[in-house]
């Protein structure tokens, strides 16, 4: 059976975009049929991460009002053979979405991959709404500041409450912690929050924490999912993020400080 | 042939009603502290049934005029439907001018339980009187996280949480309000004006505590006697005081 996951936040640029990315191309890259959809109508950016801008024709909201195809609408991604992407409209906004479309579109989805990942826009307006309404399970994407905590926490509280399984009674959406964008140097040094603190408040399953590092910035201006790039950090810490989801016990890595041995021993970033 | 629906149903139910404590039989003066108490907040009452408690007066053999009274709460937008409590003179009284007889629910236990340890058959009749009279509201029980922008409103009961509350998370109660997690955000108890609520938590943070409208928030911080501890609140007077839970 066919699992939607949503990548949400609610607060802005903490990552959600580059996690998608990341995140559905290491489902891919296990075998995987994998699609990623944007869902940030209007401000579409998956497109540019994963590299594909330049093959955009159509888009969601083409498909939502039957203008063509699922099928059409799809682009192939160019590293994985198993991802698909399913672009956001650059020129429309948010309210032309609507949820018969995006459940008629998910269940069409549902019956060739295993796994449709939902990008999720930021704030818990209606594009965020419809996101995660249809979710099974939801990666909580937070950075170890306290309005990016909150803003996880005000979105787990809206799953909970708004999410199609708990309207109907169902057993709650799934929910994993991912930490982002994390310095231990500054957490030892009291600027960030620790990953002990951040669970303390939202108290769901951490699924693992992705370092502060240059490669995403470059990751992302060059096209190509962070979890691609060589010997990187993130790309490791992503690739430990899939595999904990897949279900295999892997410690936590990224965590603590590095010493000069440990840099040596693991090559650096 | 299909069967006429009843016109009508009986039922016991359990509704708050306002209670008015009767301290004097100088309706006089009853009047006259009832036009400015009635100023200070004029819809209030806005025709709600309003039960006259007279164990304050009890005692005295007078009795008020209670066709008098009646007419003149009524006049100020007050429905007066019945009494509870008083002497036996003070209740024929009452019911002469039209008003109901409210049992005492306390009275009414006590007599339950003596009959109790005499009869088996009587048993049987009163435990059914018991619930419809004293049984208050299931207590609300929340067992996941109250999370930023989430609001829990236990209407007319207590409210138990067993997982955190975080800040920006309301938990509103007309009873009491018990939290066995840390608390971190606002707790309202005795949201309809009882004083005589109060407020416990496992280890206290809070935003902001109320209880029947007396309300403090923490801008310096919560004082180091209770700050993430176990601690409970009460009202004194006019005053919440916020003690260590020792045990």
């Amino acid at each position: 059976m066919a699992k939607v996951i949503v990548v949400t936040s609610g607060k802005g640029g903490v990552g959600k975009t580059t996690t998608s990315a990341s995140f559905s191309s290491g489902l891919a890259m296990r075998g995987n049929k994998t699609v990623v959809i944007d869902f940030d109508v209007g401000l579409r950016n998956l497109d540019l991460i994963m590299g594909c801008e330049r093959r955009v024709v159509y888009d969601i909201i083409n498909v939502i009002n039957g203008d063509v195809s699922l099928k059409q609408a799809l682009i192939k991604d160019k590293n994985c053979d198993n991802l698909y992407i399913l672009p956001a409209s650059q020129t429309r906004d948010k309210d032309a979405l609507n949820i018969e479309g995006v459940e008629r579109i998910l269940d069409e989805l549902k019956e060739s991959f295993d796994f449709i990942v939902c990008d999720s826009p930021a704030g818990i307006e209606s594009g965020a709404f419809m996101a995660m309404y249809f979710a099974d399970e939801a990666l909580i994407v937070t950075n170890p500041e306290v309005s990016s905590v909150r803003d996880s926490d005000r979105i787990l509280g809206i799953l909970a409450a708004k999410s199609k399984r708990a309207v109907e009674g169902l057993e709650p959406v799934k929910e994993h912690l991912l930490v982002t964008r994390y310095a231990p140097k500054r957490v030892n040094n009291g600027a960030m929050l620790s990953v002990d603190d951040i669970q303390e408040i939202l108290r769901i399953p951490l699924l693992g924490v992705i370092p502060e590092s240059e490669s995403v910035l470059q990751a992302s201006n060059s096209g190509t999912p962070a979890i691609h790039m060589e010997k990187s950090d993130v790309a490791e810490a992503y690739r430990d993020v899939v595999g904990r989801f897949m279900g295999e016990d892997l410690p936590m890595r990224f965590i603590n400080e590095k010493t000069g041995f440990f840099k040596r021993l693991l090559g650096g970033n | 042939m299909t069967q006429e629906e009843p016109a009508f149903k009986i039922k016991t139910g359990n509704v708050s009603v306002l209670q008015l404590h009767l301290l004097s039989t100088d309706l006089t003066r009853f009047k006259k502290e009832l036009v400015v108490r009635l100023a200070q907040t004029p819809d209030f009452f806005a025709s709600r049934p309003i039960v006259l408690e007279l164990s304050g007066i009890t005692g005295s053999d007078c009795c008020p005029d209670f066709a008098e009274l009646v007419r003149f709460m009524q006049g100020h937008g007050m429905c007066a439907a019945g009494v509870i409590g008083g002497s036996v003179l003070q209740r024929e009284d009452a019911i002469q001018a039209g008003l109901g007889i409210f049992p005492e629910a306390i009275i009414r236990v006590a007599k339950v339980e003596a009959a109790l340890a005499e009869a088996v058959e009587i048993r049987e009749v009163e435990k059914i009187a018991v619930p419809a009279l004293t049984q208050p509201k299931p207590t609300l029980v929340i067992d996941k996280p109250v999370r930023t922008g989430q609001r829990i409103y236990a209407e007319g009961a207590s409210l138990v949480v067993l997982a955190i509350v975080n800040a920006g998370a309301e938990l509103i109660a007309d009873g009491d309000i018990h939290v066995y997690a840390p608390m971190r955000g606002k707790a309202i108890a005795g949201a309809r004006g009882n004083e005589a609520a109060r407020i416990f938590v496992n280890s206290m943070e809070a935003e902001l505590l109320s209880i029947a409208g007396c309300f403090k928030v923490f801008e310096e911080g919560i004082p180091e006697n209770v700050r993430s501890k176990p601690a409970r609140v009460h009202l004194d007077g006019s005053r919440l005081l916020i003690e260590p839970l020792l045990y």
